[in-house]
């Protein structure tokens, strides 16, 4: 990649961030991570390990939960986003796409898509278009249902719906909460396309998932979370071969579904050790939907 | 024939008039989860800003100023007051109750100003009547149909068509999801609050015109029955609103106007049918007449 000014080509940090929700709750410690300019970073975890936490901390939206950055920064370039709202975020070009979709099911696709821009206020009709463009090219099929409630769309539409939604801001970082929870195998292939064009075009994107397989075969660099804290780091091909990964997120074994013992033994960037080609089939569902 | 039409025309112009303070609780109840019980003593300050204002600045003037202060001031209370807490949505049990005081500290102050009188708002129609075909109808209440028809038509491009619109059903169907696409929610809220608050100032202008003997401490009481209209509506729903309030107003006016055919029901069978009705209503639909299913939030 050619190198530019920092705050055009900028990346996000995460730099050893804890969390609390109220006065008891740790949900996260001491979680480091970069998402550089146009790249795909992956956070993988079991249920309640804190990736929607991690995602909350960077939107602006932990305190609609009772929950606080404690310790830490969050900066995307040169924007500090830890302990601002919302709005700054998306102003800045960090853009959430939330945990089960989230549309406006009352409200038409239309409608849906309108409020994206919401954050931004007024616009020149020319960036509308072309967000809509953009929309439109990636999901024909949100064009042919402008007018109908967002409520009866199918489940992978309404993914769909929620990632247009999203992009109609026209963010630099795209972060996505587990988009392929709840849908059938050729809909998360499908959802694997569109991220990978949506990155092509020149959105990054931070992708939380217990998909492992899907999500590995997308990212540059993939972290695992665990009960709050970062447990692995690498590149998303490193990871894939670690015995750890494969066993507790692409399912290469039995039963064992429970975190903790074997994890680490991998530290920070991991070795590779009897490398076989990953499993990078993006069918596996590891969810509980 | 005649007393039907003569009913039909005092129905529809109370019902726009509860329709207008009946947008504002939706409005609120929309935005905030919020049931706003100081609407009442709103519309009473905004009908006595225009009485103590109009020889000075003329009606249109006094009317003015009295809808943008009582506008201000609902969205005053909203912010400074009832989002101490942020703008949660979770917080309205507690902010509901907190209308009752507003609503008690702004009734006693005006009652102490307004004491025993009746104030007039010097509005140009006065007691003048227009004859149409057989009936004849008091210009107030014609003005009040088609004030209140345009401004709820306005209310209505509004919620459609506007940044904030989209903004505010977009916070009422997710709130999070709304707030992760940057819609501020404090501020929708609070101009939800100021709009509701325009609206009962301006309400209150028809409500103590012709054949009203004027404005009275009580008038803010009027509020009561949009109550009933909006809930009728749905509470969420501003066409639910409308329709619930030309239910209310037209049972009203019928009731009233064949009172000495039902008066083995009692005096004052007209203040008590629009309770009545929404208790009709309620038990064949429980979610109103507009309600969806999961509408009301509280
Ligand atoms: N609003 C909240 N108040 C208190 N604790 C919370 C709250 N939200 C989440 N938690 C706790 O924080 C931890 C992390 O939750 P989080 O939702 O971030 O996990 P997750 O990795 O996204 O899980 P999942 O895969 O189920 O979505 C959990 O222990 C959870 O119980
Ligand atoms: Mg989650």
């Amino acid at each position: 990649m050619p190198q530019a000014p920092p705050q055009e080509r900028p990346a996000l940090h995460v730099e050893d961030v804890d969390v609390m929700y109220g006065q008891a709750v740790s949900a996260l410690r001491s979680v480091s991570l970069t998402v550089p300019y146009g790249g795909i970073v992956t956070l993988l975890g079991a249920n309640g390990a804190g990736k929607t936490t991690l995602l909350r901390a960077v939107s602006g939206t932990l305190r609609l939960h009772r929950g606080t950055v404690t310790a830490g920064r969050i900066r995307y370039g040169d924007t500090p986003l830890d302990g601002r709202d919302p709005v700054a975020a998306v102003r800045a070009g960090v853009v959430q796409v939330p945990e089960g979709r989230r549309v406006f099911a009352g409200l038409s696709v239309e409608e849906n898509l309108r409020s994206g821009g919401l954050g931004l206020g007024r616009r020149a009709p020319a960036q509308v278009r072309e967000a809509r463009d953009r929309v439109f090219g990636l999901f024909p099929v949100l064009a042919e249902r402008g007018r109908q409630a967002a409520g009866l769309l199918s489940g992978g539409e309404q993914q769909m719906l929620a990632i247009g939604r999203a992009l109609m801001a026209a963010p630099r970082l795209l972060l996505l909460d587990e988009p392929s929870l709840g849908l059938a195998p050729l809909m998360v292939h499908r959802i694997a396309e569109v991220i990978r064009e949506i990155n092509a075009q020149g959105t990054a994107v931070l992708l939380v998932e217990q998909n492992a397989g899907m999500a590995l075969s997308l990212a540059d660099d993939a972290h695992v979370l665990e009960v709050g804290e970062i447990r692995l780091s690498g590149s998303a091909d490193d990871l894939a071969r670690t015995d750890a990964v494969r066993r507790l997120y692409l399912g290469e074994t039995t039963e064992e579904t429970t975190g903790g013992t074997a994890v680490g033994t991998a530290d920070g960037t991991t070795t590779a050790p009897e490398a076989t080609r990953p499993a990078t089939d993006p069918t596996r569902d590891q969810g509980a939907a | 024939m005649t007393a039907f039409l003569d009913n039909t025309l005092s129905g529809l112009a109370l019902g726009a008039v509860y329709a207008l303070v009946a947008l504002g609780f939706v409005v609120i109840f929309k935005a905030s989860g919020v049931l706003n019980f100081a609407q009442g003593s709103l519309l009473l300050l905004g009908g006595y800003l225009v009485a103590v204002l109009h020889d000075d600045l003329g009606f249109a003037g006094a009317l003015a100023v009295a809808v943008l202060a009582t506008g201000l001031l609902a969205g005053a209370v909203d912010r400074l007051l009832l989002q101490r807490g942020g703008p949660d949505p979770a917080a309205a049990p507690v902010q509901t109750i907190v209308t009752i005081g507003v609503d008690i500290v702004l009734v006693t102050e005006l009652s102490r100003r307004i004491g025993g009188d009746l104030l007039s708002l010097g509005d140009p129609w006065g007691d003048a009547v227009t004859e149409i075909g057989p009936v004849t109808v008091a210009d107030s209440r014609i003005a009040a149909i088609a004030v209140s028809a345009v401004v709820i038509g306005a209310v209505f491009a509004l919620f459609r068509f506007t940044p904030w619109g989209l903004s505010l059903r977009a916070a009422a169907e997710d709130t999070e999801a709304a707030a992760l696409m940057g819609v501020r929610l404090s501020r929708v809220r609070m101009l939800a609050w100021c709009l509701a608050g325009a609206l009962a100032a301006l309400a209150a202008v028809f409500l103590a015109a012709f054949p009203a003997p004027g404005l009275e401490r009580t008038t803010g009481q009027i509020a009561l029955k949009a109550f009933p209209a909006a809930i009728l509506g749905g509470m969420a729903s501003p066409a639910g609103a409308l329709a619930g309030s030309l239910v209310i107003g037209l049972t009203e006016a019928f009731v009233a106007g064949y009172q000495s055919d039902l008066h083995v029901l009692g005096e004052g069978v007209g203040d008590v049918a629009p309770y009545a009705v929404m208790i009709a209503v309620l038990l064949v639909r429980p979610t109103g007449l507009f309600g969806a299913k999961g509408a009301v939030r509280v």
